[in-house]
């Protein structure tokens, strides 16, 4: 398991987590009302802003990286959520693709840009599309109890011992990045998997007991990126030959995709990156770097 | 104590208070039917609640179904009340006295009903304290847990206020009632004497409610509005929802007392109260209303055609030859059309022509909260194509719970208090003469005319 070696510091900052909800949760109506989340805002102490860069011009549609996501999150079922159409059938997904995996909500999907969102005739590129982590979050701005926050290094968390399951966010997120536990999460586990979400400690920052009747997305693995280690996502896809994701911190003016190491900066500007519907002024926080030569 | 003792209930009165004290089979058999839907409905919400959200049509596109339009439905009709006896009462249009009850009555029914409904879409009711515990005032849903908590705290008092005469009344001269009822009359009655004082200070009380009644509804239709408004949804991110909400609020508020009005003068044989008169004022009200209507869907809808955007034109299209052709016209059609050509041509403004033109109105306008709140969620924002929805038999048993317990709640409300305002009517006869003037500044001059106009 991923959160292996750093497991007691992990407890330990989820029971410090646990006691300040509760605090938060004893203070009551209005006081809490000002404050947010207790895990929410900036301290201050927090030098980072996580990003993401996606080169589509590596990314060959092979869906490791959302395989590697369920397998991450125990990604519970998506409830008739349309999958992923318009694979490439390399060798390599026939092999990885796990038939348990069908079905289940993806929290990093993968688009074919020539059919879903391209110009017409294109059929080349493809656009994974993970929670952008909004600076300026639609889904934060309506949760009417605070679940959805961002926490201090920006990500979008949500707490699922919070969510009273009215999917507001869900309407207000215009990249259509969040999904509802509509039954019973545990339904479409293996064994192995039901073993992992009852062992596991879970959080907001890593909320592998999934829950009936909560809503759910990408976190950017907040669990791991902060001891150091990349999203599960971008990890499967070097793995897998593609490098296409980068993961880093802008205010440290860096990415990496586990093989490489670029500044971030220059990499926007050199390959003339853009965001999806900035006009919207959501301020995302995930970059797509567009094919070149094409 | 009041003047009027027992045996000497004038004949025009007894017909208000004969349903409260005599019960025909026909109720019983109405109120089980009605009972029984909601028997139904309860089934469904337990089979919900055990398995989750998942028994609904709802998916992760299209996650919000008829529990919203529901919801959106009802807090429309609440404007009923609000309408009828505060407007109305302010403006002195006396016509409005025999259906102030009615209305009033509506108004906390439908909230009781729009509340409800927004717990049954609700993926963790059993979190509903939350929203108390941790609400965040930048949430619209807050706004409206507001919004709405205090337009039912205001609209039950101003039920009662106007009640209290009357329970009284009731207290006074009724023989052979059952010790609960007697009970009640007492307790809620607050010993009520019909002194001067006592007469003073109510209708103060009435009048400053009922300024104070009229910025609280018009907020709760804003505020449901401004929930789809403020999202960056395409069909929903615009500037003309709150404005547009309580103009259909107040078109099929007006439509839901006609309906309601209806039954009860037919129940309860209140043909000499609820005359012609009276649905020929609510019909022309509810003819503004959808002249109002129309005329912010046509500001709405011309400005997303000029513009030409694709997602605009698209969610368009879907609505006059697409996917949501059915729905749309059906809208378009029952809510729109239909009662303007009735209620337009004089023949039509019989009583049955008006309550038909309601009925219509009210099927239309639930319509009209479908394609407000479905085909901007069903429309694809990045994706594949529209998203299906189609609610299950568990969202169409609760939705005939919220109807059912609807009229079930008003029918025990009508069998323990009288339905039509006595005290109000009889101040009314006796100041006839005094307020003939005042009578013709209602908003139809008409009034005057064919004040003694009865049914056919």
């Amino acid at each position: 398991m991923s959160e292996g070696p750093s497991r007691r510091n992990f407890i330990k900052a989820s029971a410090i987590a646990g006691a300040t909800l509760l605090l938060g949760g004893m203070a009551g109506f209005p006081g809490a009302a000002s404050q947010g989340h207790p895990h929410s805002g900036s301290t201050g102490r927090s030098k980072k802003k996580w990003v993401m860069v996606i080169d589509t011009e590596r990314c060959d549609g092979c869906r490791m990286c959302t395989e590697a996501c369920i397998e991450e999150h125990v990604v519970p079922s998506g409830w008739g959520e349309p999958s992923f159409q318009g694979v490439r059938q390399t060798t390599k997904t026939a092999v990885l693709q796990k038939p348990e995996h069908i079905g289940r909500q993806e929290w990093i999907k993968v688009y074919n840009t020539g059919e879903d969102l391209g110009p017409p005739g294109d059929k080349g590129n493809f656009l994974p599309l993970p929670c952008m982590q909004c600076v300026n979050a639609p889904c934060v701005k309506v949760c009417p109890v605070n679940a959805t926050y961002h926490n201090e290094d920006g990500l979008v968390l949500i707490d699922n011992n919070r969510c009273i399951g009215c999917r507001y966010c869900m309407t207000a997120c215009p990249y259509e990045r969040r999904f509802f536990n509509w039954g019973d999460p545990s339904q479409s586990y293996t064994q192995e998997e039901k073993a992992k979400t009852v062992f596991a400690e879970s959080s907001p920052e890593f909320p592998v007991e999934h829950k009936r009747g909560t809503v759910e997305k990408c976190m950017f693995c907040a669990h791991r990126v902060k001891f150091g280690k990349l999203p599960a996502c971008v990890e499967a896809c070097t793995k897998a030959g593609m490098k296409a994701l980068y993961f880093g911190n802008k205010n440290e003016d860096v990415v990496s995709n586990g093989a490489e190491i670029l500044k971030l900066s220059d990499l926007l500007k050199s390959r003339g990156a853009y965001r999806l519907q900035e006009d919207l002024g959501t301020d995302p926080n995930v970059y797509y770097l567009p094919p070149r030569g094409k | 104590m009041i003047e009027l003792k027992k045996g000497t209930i004038p004949v025009e009165e007894k017909a208000i208070v004969n349903p409260l004290q005599t019960t025909g089979m026909k109720y019983y058999v109405v109120i089980g039917l009605l009972a029984s839907v909601v028997g139904i409905g309860l089934f469904a919400y337990i089979t919900q609640l055990t398995q989750g959200l998942e028994v609904t049509g709802m998916r992760n596109r299209v996650m919000w179904g008829i529990y919203v339009t529901n919801f959106v439905y009802f807090i429309a009709i609440s404007m009923a009340g609000t309408l009828i006896s505060a407007i109305l009462r302010l403006t002195n249009a006396g016509w409005r006295k025999p259906i102030t009850r009615i209305a009033e009555s509506i108004t906390v029914v439908s909230l009781i009903f729009a509340g409800s409904s927004i717990v049954f879409d609700l993926g963790r009711p059993d979190r509903m304290g939350h929203m108390l515990l941790f609400g965040r005032l930048d949430s619209p849903l807050i706004w409206d847990l507001f919004s709405l908590t205090s337009y039912l705290i205001g609209s039950i008092l101003y039920l009662y206020l106007p009640l209290i005469p009357d329970i009284a009344y009731l207290r006074d001269s009724s023989t052979g009632i059952s010790g609960i009822k007697q009970w009640l009359y007492k307790r809620l009655s607050l010993g009520w004497t019909g002194s001067e004082e006592q007469k003073k200070k109510l209708e103060r009380a009435i009048k400053v409610m009922s300024v104070l009644i009229i910025p609280v509804a018009v907020s709760i239709h804003s505020v449901t509005a401004w929930i789809f408004g403020v999202t960056l949804k395409v069909g929903w991110h615009s500037t003309i929802f709150a404005p547009y909400f309580v103009s259909g609020a107040v078109f099929s508020g007006i439509a839901t007392i006609i309906l309601v009005a209806a039954i009860f003068r037919k129940a309860y044989g209140l043909e000499s109260f609820l005359t012609l008169r009276h649905f020929k004022n609510l019909a022309y009200l509810m003819m503004a209303g959808n002249l109002i209507y129309v005329y912010f869907l046509v500001s709405e809808f011309l400005t997303m055609y000029y513009g030409g955007e694709p997602h605009d034109l698209m969610l368009l299209n879907a609505f006059f030859t697409g996917e949501y052709a059915i729905q749309f016209w059906t809208f378009a059609i029952a809510a729109l059309v239909l009662p303007l050509i009735i209620l337009a041509v004089p023949s039509g403004r019989t009583i049955l022509g008006i309550v038909i033109a309601a009925v219509l109105a009210n099927i239309g306008m639930w319509f009209a909260r479908y394609i407000i709140v479905i085909p901007s969620l069903s429309h694809p924002f990045l994706t594949e194509g529209w998203n299906p929805y189609t609610p299950t038999w568990v969202e169409i048993s609760i939705t005939g719970l919220s109807f059912a317990g609807f009229a079930l709640v008003l029918a025990i409300f009508a069998k323990l208090f009288p339905i039509i305002s006595m005290w109000e009517i009889r101040g009314e006869q006796e100041g006839i003469a005094s307020q003939e003037s005042q009578h013709s500044i209602g908003p139809v001059g008409e009034i005057a005319r064919d004040g003694g106009e009865r049914a056919t």
